[in-house]
């Protein structure tokens, strides 16, 4: 073979290279949950794929605690399996902490970081490094039905009181009707009836720890919490609430037999869909409700998207997370299917759309629950830690469960109060000495 | 002679059968009929059982959301493929056990069984770090492996018990006519212990078909098999029973119809040896 032939060949090989670089496709695995938004956006692919038609995604769907055990498996081991992960508030300053997240600083100007509510992007920023970009946000609030309160012969006021609500309650209640006055979460999960009872707790004023790490469930605070929640569902819950969660309260309350509901402000638009609610048409929203004390019994959350550091292609990633939670995409939601779906809590200016306004009559409660949660100063007493509902150390996930276990126990009447309180002080004694906090 | 039973307690005996496996299939049936259901009615209380407007709603939704065929496609090659790799090591082990018994056969089944006790997850980490440095996590090939090993003391106990009913004289029978332990293994031993392999077998594809451990953790859009399909559609904040129930019957379906045109075969396989 000849010197040229040879090099005619080396040259046409190089240009096969190029070409083939040039037109590379990259490919990024999404791993999200079954949420109504997220489904919404994996049915958008086509519109992401027309501006970015470069880019290949693929849908990882999972359970919730399946996703979050696969992802944190993933990446603790590096094995790059996922390139934008679904995760919530709690996750993301510990796993930003850790370097196991990719900053977001630098999205681009269309992105609009600024635009972000303050307190949903301060829950997702460590260090001055955005970790995460929310998709959609929450905070807690009551629904209750317009026309069985008007029966009461009560009216709702905006920021009602606890001591209000058991009223309420009770008026509300009606056995033998199969109307319960209020529906509360009782299903055992730190993400379950913990977060519904450390929300609560806040505005009891009461506090997981104090200042030095040491668990605060033998205090007067925590007492008047648990003693009130179980007195409450006691007098006006529905039967077995110690089974209950948001998709059983969800049921409960969209077929008639809650009064009240007092859970995500993402509900809003489920309790206010006609074609699977049976009482629409008839109900009102409220701020959670407080003691005087400062804080509110609502907490605040966000399912955000995030790239892992050991994803594989980190560009595209970081491309798609601006496509998804840029204000552009409600503008391309609001277009295919009404300004009411569009994904809500995470941009100022979505609240200051009249159209949205106009098409979500709970916008604007949504907007003021989100805003009167504050992660960094959640307790009346000063705390070690951030977050509302949760306490933002790895080891909370499991010990909120086990204490919602305890406290699930005594929903159902299996335990009294003090002894729960006893029980989960000891539980958080040994568990954070083991921790060495 | 055995004596006829009387006709009240045969009639007693059969509507007591009928009763539990009616309870038994209840579970499924009530899926079956929720995914035909709307979400308002699946979750209605009282419960509506057959009075409710029939709807494909749920699964035209499943249908255009997911990529059935590939989970299903990924489904039938993992349960056949750990079902296959597992009877080729099985069959000679349990051959082995059953006619060549040594001093510890015993002692090594009986070990074989307790690393059934060991907890699927104290083993996730250090098998998920050598997929991940094999380059084969999310692969058909890992999970047919995995799953053999983890079926595979089944496996060689129900053959073992199958093959310990064939009587030793006609294996002796047949090395003395010149057969060799190939031709005894395949020719012999294999046809008469049709109905015990059939039963294994089924068994086998059914364990594979439903293991949710280790296909959800070691799988995401490759090898992802119909557990992770269905899993998909639980939801965290949402209605989600009747698209759930769709998708599950989805999944259930081509096994429930496998179940239903073997179960002769698998009766008679998992009575074979019951009564001498």
């Amino acid at each position: 073979m000849s010197r040229n032939t040879v090099l005619r060949a080396s040259s046409a090989l190089a240009l096969c290279i190029v070409a083939a670089s040039a037109t590379a496709q990259d490919t990024i695995t999404i791993a999200t949950v079954n949420n109504g938004d997220m489904i919404r956006m994996q049915g958008l692919t086509e519109v992401f794929n027309e501006a970015h038609p470069d880019i290949t995604v693929e849908w990882v769907t999972l359970e919730e605690n399946v996703l979050r055990q696969n992802v944190t498996t993933d990446i603790a081991q590096g094995g790059g399996q996922y390139d934008v992960i679904t995760i919530g508030t709690y996750e993301v300053p510990i796993w930003g902490e850790r370097g196991w997240l990719l900053s977001l600083n630098d999205l681009g100007d269309d992105y609009n970081i600024d635009d972000l509510l303050p307190a949903i992007r301060g829950g997702l920023t460590v260090d001055g490094n955005l970790y995460a970009s929310p998709f959609y946000g929450e905070s807690s609030m009551v629904m209750y039905r317009t026309d069985l309160m008007e029966a009461a012969g009560l009216e709702m006021p905006d920021a009602p009181s606890w001591e209000f609500i058991r009223e309420a309650a009770i008026a509300m209640t009606d056995r033998e009707a199969g109307v319960y006055g209020v529906c509360l979460r009782g299903k055992p999960g730190w993400g379950e009836n913990m977060a519904f009872l450390t929300a609560m707790s806040n505005s009891f004023g009461a506090r997981w720890f104090d200042e030095d790490w040491t668990p605060q469930f033998d205090s007067e605070a925590w007492s008047d919490t648990l003693t009130f929640y179980l007195d409450l569902l006691e007098q006006a819950g529905p039967p077995g609430a110690a089974n209950n969660g948001f998709n059983e309260n969800l049921a409960l309350f969209q077929q008639g037999n809650c009064g009240m509901w007092i859970d995500a402000t993402v509900a809003a638009s489920f309790v206010t869909n006609p074609d699977d609610s049976e009482v629409a048409d008839s109900i009102g929203f409220a701020l959670a409700p407080d003691n005087g004390l400062g804080p509110r019994g609502n907490w605040l959350w966000a399912w955000s998207l995030a790239v892992p550091a050991s994803s594989d292609a980190p560009e595209a990633a970081m491309t798609f997370i601006e496509w998804a939670t840029g204000p552009g995409y409600a503008e391309i939601v609001a277009d295919r299917e009404g300004w009411a779906n569009v994904p809500p809590g995470t941009r100022t200016s979505l609240y200051e759309n009249p159209a949205y306004l106009e098409a979500a009559p709970f916008a604007q409660m949504t907007l003021d629950s989100i805003l009167s949660a504050d992660p960094t100063s959640p307790t009346v007493d000063p705390v070690p830690y951030t977050g509302v509902q949760f306490v933002a150390i790895p080891e909370f996930a499991g010990l909120a469960t086990e204490v919602g276990q305890i406290f699930s126990s005594a929903l159902a009447g299996q335990m009294s109060a003090e002894d729960a309180l006893a029980q989960a002080q000891d539980l958080a004694t040994e568990e954070m000495d083991a921790a060495g906090y | 002679m055995a004596r006829a039973m009387p006709t009240q307690r045969r009639v007693a005996y059969t509507a007591l059968a009928w009763i539990i496996a009616l309870l038994i299939f209840f579970p499924i049936l009530w899926t079956i009929l929720t995914s035909f259901k709307t979400e308002a009615v699946a979750i209605a209380d009282p419960p509506v059982f057959l009075n409710f407007e029939w709807t494909l709603e749920n699964y035209r939704i499943v249908q255009e959301r997911s990529d059935y065929m590939r989970y299903l496609w990924n489904s039938i090659a993992i349960a056949l493929g750990s079902t296959a790799l597992g009877l080729i090591i099985a069959v000679p082990a349990a051959w082995s056990m059953a006619f060549v018994p040594g001093k510890r056969t015993k002692d090594i089944l009986l070990w074989m069984l307790s690393t059934k006790m060991l907890p699927a997850v104290g083993v996730l980490y250090p098998i998920r770090l050598i997929l991940i440095e094999l380059g084969l996590l999310d692969t058909k090939f890992a999970l047919i492996f995995i799953l053999t090993l983890i079926n595979l003391p089944i496996i060689v106990w129900m053959l073992y018990t199958y093959f310990r009913e064939i009587p030793g004289e006609i294996l002796e029978a047949a090395r003395m006519d010149g057969a060799g332990l190939r031709a005894e293994i395949l020719y012999v031993l294999t046809p008469m212990a049709i109905p015990g392999i059939a039963s294994t077998v089924l068994l086998n594809i059914i364990l594979a078909w439903n293991e949710a451990f280790w296909t959800l953790t070691l799988t995401t859009v490759n090898a992802a098999p119909l557990t992770a399909f269905i899993a998909s559609y639980s939801s965290p904040e949402g209605l989600f029973y009747a698209k759930l129930s769709a998708a599950s019957t989805m999944a259930i379906a081509p096994i429930l119809i496998m179940g239903w045109f073997s179960q002769k075969q698998l009766v008679r396989g998992l009575t074979f040896g019951a009564v001498k």
